[in-house]
């Protein structure tokens, strides 16, 4: 066999700029997600200060709504998404035993168009004002009419083209799972954490599209005067509150899933126990993912869509409870009886669970439609939806960054600095956001940017700013820990807990870039465990050593999402910029970039890409450094 | 490690903020925990009884959870390798169907109650019809009963089934009373909702708006004003009134030119913006500026320096209203308008 070796392969910059391997996009949406994560916090602390005491004059009222929208709006899309993202790129391909996900170059396309739409949507700080109408971006507010500067054209543009990353994200992942598996891995097989993935990738697949159409609708209310939501032209309003929360409640769905599959590996591992109720587990997190396209209303019960409505979706909201409620007793009881180590990946994933059953309970309260007209867009909602998703999410992707950590990086976490992240952030979590339920229930509603004194929101209030100023510690503490931790030598070993139960603790931390030198045999569900009680020193290999085929990196998609990004600009503008000669200079931008997107589409379909090989005597020398 | 010591610090600060959020149910004008009607208690009725369920669920899950990891948490050398236990069926059974029970007690007052409190009462004689109306940043509401229509403050017999029907002249809001009814969002164009609560008890109640529509989506207070069965006929016959225009004919012109083209007083004026009818009387102006002989807050003060304070820079009060920079008056015109406006009263309090 010969093979071609024509592929040039870069360094420094332009190695990550073109490059197609998981491991290293999952870096960059881990990188790009965490800043947003830091941007989307200093917006939270922003607004926390301005609330710390009544009639506060820090921050303007104008500001305020745009701090607010843009804290939801980089949290969930910016920094929620992409530290996901970044986990399952990292770790799902090396969980099925595969050498990359299936679409290499769309994996990099993905992580570029959201790059380029977070940034797109951050710009607007600097272009005469930040969206202000909430990340829900409810019409007429959001109509040229209330908001006629440029800030929710960002917001829609920038949510489309980081949407367009996120939905091919989702789908390379399905194609990943369904088509990559080493052989022996049946779906029954498969960790906890790839069945989430693979669930949330479905629920992107069916989700997304309605924020596409929605934004799409809204694209074109706002720069070309069209009425899909504007009242006074036979539009209604009411159809964008329907649309937005029909992907809206998925989207959540989307969030939590996968790190219910983290907090199952990290629990399982550090208690030393198979996931205890495997099937039920799976069953119940697609019973949940189905279920999640059924409620959407629930948001909607104050709109006025009359009682049957209301009985339904909250009947159906209630149901979501069961399945949880499984996977909870689930996680207990893989600790019973088990040797439970206390790391902070599993501190964190400790701590998820009764906080995050506290955020399910007041899901649950809300479900009641008569009740919640009491607590719709009060704070009390405010606190439900932070407990599960800083309570549920953002501690799941804490536990899971710590636990995969030595594999990302090939190198161990300060455990002492650890503990100190741990604490900090979720003594500063609870003293933010439980106080704010009582808020909520005793008459302030969410989303203002002051309160008037006297009305006994005060304390509660200054309790919320000082947590919310200890989860700030408690960020910063990861931070120094995780930059500390790449001035140390790389010496974290394959499987540096010592129970890694799955494929990715059986090959070296970092893997190198082709993964497993040679495809592992799965024998059972804990690949890893099932050969470590078996007496195996490792995995049985499926094939024998030979020469690997790999993606060639490539500049394409990097060139495709910033086409997209100038057109988004151009588009934007295109009634305040006026004319070069004949032409409008905005949609000439904007073609221009579609264009150059188009262009690049094109060339890649054009050029014949047959990748490269990396032969054996090449494979030895390789590990460890990826 | 974890021991217990650090269990009880994680406990602390949670049982800290118990103690001191259970001291309150909040304010009986304001709390959706205090309710003082009907329609809030029944709200609240429900709300307790979740609360009761969850407190269960959340007990037994963070009992089971410490026992857990205090439990079986691994010692120091301890290197055996616990039974590797795939599941129980039993187990799966018992916290799916205990979880469906729970949901059955929640879920058939829950449907009860949505149907009870979607109640029609827009047709019933008996009842006190208002057409509220929100803009931003403010609320009218229309009696059109009587054909009266008022601003920021709405009157209403004690006792009486009010029946609303809401919608918006701008952007989505919700009308909000916590402590006598739940909320429901004024929608633009066509899409009127309907909703009715009464409060037995005389007394001035807190009103917001609850969904963002705005930079002083914050602001958009307005009060309830529960009054006995008398003083509400007198006050359903004072503000039909006519109001007579302030007597200093310098102050009486540019009120005319200057207010009135938006803002009506009696049979005077243009309906746009809110009536300004009986004002002096009101608990607040602009909603959030509270008229008080004693003020102890930054947004209190008497009548007249509350009506200065907003006419004089509305913008400062609440940010993007419309009234901001729409008009010119001297100082003089500006006290006498404050003047005139505070001694504009409705005489039915008794």
């Amino acid at each position: 066999m010969s093979h071609v070796h024509t592929v040039k392969r870069h360094t420094g910059l332009m190695d990550w700029l073109t490059t197609v391997d998981h491991k290293k996009i999952g870096i960059l949406y881990l990188i790009a997600g965490g800043f947003f994560f830091l941007v989307g916090g200093l917006e939270a602390l922003l607004i926390r200060v301005q609330l710390w005491k009544p009639l506060n004059d820090f921050i303007d009222a104008g500001t305020f709504n745009e701090l607010i929208t843009m804290h939801g709006t980089t949290m969930i899309f910016l920094a929620a998404m992409p530290m996901l993202f970044a986990l399952m790129n990292a770790v799902i391909p090396l969980q099925i035993g595969a050498r990359d996900v299936a679409f290499p170059f769309l994996n990099a396309l993905g992580f570029w168009t959201f790059l380029f739409g977070g940034v797109l949507l951050n710009v607007s700080w600097f272009t005469g004002g930040a969206p202000d109408a909430g990340w829900t971006s409810y019409v007429p507010l959001a109509g040229t009419t209330y908001s006629a500067d440029r800030g929710v054209d960002y917001y829609v543009m920038g949510l489309q083209i980081a949407g367009i990353g996120t939905l091919i994200g989702g789908i390379n992942f399905l194609a990943t799972i369904i088509n990559m598996r080493a052989p022996g891995m049946t779906f029954m097989r498969m960790p906890m954490f790839t069945w989430a993935a693979f669930i949330t990738s479905a629920l992107i697949l069916f989700a997304f599209p309605a924020l596409t159409v929605g934004l799409v609708a809204l694209m074109f209310d706002r720069i070309f005067s069209a009425n899909f939501f504007n009242p006074a032209a036979g539009g209604n309003m009411v159809l964008w509150e329907h649309i937005f929360w029909i992907f809206g409640h998925p989207e959540v769905y989307i969030l939590i899933m996968p790190a219910f599959g983290i907090i199952s590996e990290v629990v399982s591992t550090f208690s030393r126990k198979r996931l205890f109720g495997y099937s039920s587990m799976v069953f119940a997190t697609m019973l949940i993912g189905f279920l999640g396209f059924m409620v959407w209303a629930h948001h909607m019960f104050t709109t006025g869509l009359g009682p049957i409505a209301n009985s339904l979706f909250s009947i159906a909201t209630m149901l979501i409870a069961i399945p949880t409620g499984i996977k909870i007793f689930n996680w207990v009881f893989t600790m019973w009886g088990g040797s439970i180590r206390f790391t902070t990946a599993n501190l964190f994933a400790i701590g998820f669970i009764p906080t995050f059953v506290m955020g399910g309970v007041t899901g649950v309260m809300l479900a009641a439609a008569p009740a919640d007209f009491q607590y719709h867009d009060t704070y009390f909602v405010v606190a439900h939806f932070h407990y599960v998703i800083v309570g549920g999410l953002i501690l799941g992707i804490f536990a899971g960054l710590h636990y995969w950590w030595p594999k990302m990086f090939g190198r161990m976490l300060n455990e002492k600095i650890g503990i100190w992240t741990f604490w900090t952030f979720i003594i500063g979590f609870h003293l933010t956001f439980f106080v704010q339920h009582f808020l909520g229930l005793i008459g302030m509603q969410r989303r203002v940017f002051t309160y008037l004194d006297g009305v006994g929101f005060n304390e509660m209030n200054l309790i919320s700013t000082i947590g919310a100023f200890l989860m700030g510690v408690g960020t910063i503490l990861f931070l120094i820990n995780t930059i500390g931790s790449l001035f140390r030598p790389m010496d974290a070993k394959d499987d540096p807990w010592e129970d890694g139960r799955t494929l990715e603790w059986t090959i070296p931390s970092p893997p190198p870039e082709y993964n497993f030198k040679q495809t592992p045999l799965v024998r059972g569900y804990d690949a890893l465990w099932k050969e470590k009680m078996d007496g195996h020193k490792g995995m049985t290999p499926a094939e024998p050593i030979g020469p690997i085929h790999m993606p060639s990196p490539s500049l394409l998609p990097f060139l495709m999402s910033l086409g997209l990004f100038i057109g988004g600009f151009g588009f934007m503008y295109a009634g305040e910029w006026g004319k070069i000669g004949a032409l409008n200079t905005g949609y000439t931008i904007g073609a221009l970039g579609v264009i150059m997107t188009l262009g690049c589409m094109v060339a890649r379909s054009v050029k014949d890409d047959p990748g490269f090989h990396i032969e054996e005597h090449e494979l030895d020398d390789k590990g460890g450094k990826a | 490690m974890m021991n217990r010591w650090q269990l009880g610090k994680r406990l602390a600060p949670l049982m800290a903020m118990m103690m001191l959020v259970l001291s309150a149910c909040g304010r009986e004008d304001l709390s959706a925990l205090n309710p003082q009607g009907p329609v809030a208690e029944e709200q609240f009725g429900l709300m307790k009884l979740a609360i009761t369920i969850m407190s269960f669920v959340i007990v037994v899950v963070f009992a089971l959870t410490f026992y857990v990891i205090i439990r079986y948490r691994r010692r120091k050398g301890d290197n055996k390798i616990p039974k590797q236990v795939e599941g129980n069926h039993k187990l799966e059974v018992i916290w799916t169907v205990i979880p469906v029970i729970l949901l059955v007690i929640l879920a058939v007052p829950t449907v009860q109650s949505v149907f009870n409190l979607a109640k029609d009462y827009s047709n019933d004689p008996d009842a006190i019809h208002i057409n509220v109306t929100s803009h931003q940043y403010w609320w009218e509401f229309e009696y059109p009963q009587y054909g009266i229509t008022t601003a920021q403050e709405l009157v209403i017999p004690a006792g009486k089934t009010v029946a609303i029907t809401a919608k918006s002249a701008d952007v989505i809001h919700s009308i909000w009373i916590p402590a006598l009814a739940g909320k429901i969002d004024t929608n633009p164009a066509g899409n009127v909702n309907k909703m009715y609560f009464s409060a037995p008890k005389t007394g001035v109640y807190l009103g917001k708006c609850a969904e963002l529509c705005g930079p002083s989506h914050g602001l958009m207070d307005f009060k309830v004003k529960v009054v006995d069965s008398a003083s509400y006929d007198r006050w359903v016959a004072a503000i039909q009134e006519p109001v007579a225009l302030p007597s200093d004919p310098a102050v009486a012109a540019a009120f005319e030119s200057k207010c009135l083209s938006c803002h009506a007083v009696g049979d005077l004026g243009g309906p746009a913006f809110p009536n300004l009818t009986g004002i002096g009387s009101r608990e607040s102006v602009g909603g959030i500026l509270i008229n008080t002989d004693d003020p102890k807050y930054s947004n209190e003060g008497s009548t007249y320096d509350n009506l200065y304070r907003w006419i004089k820079d509305p913008e400062k009060v609440k940010p993007g209203n419309l009234m901001s920079g729409s008009y010119n008056l001297t100082e003089q015109e500006l006290d006498g308008i404050a003047k005139y406006l505070s001694e504009l009263t409705l005489d039915y309090e008794q």
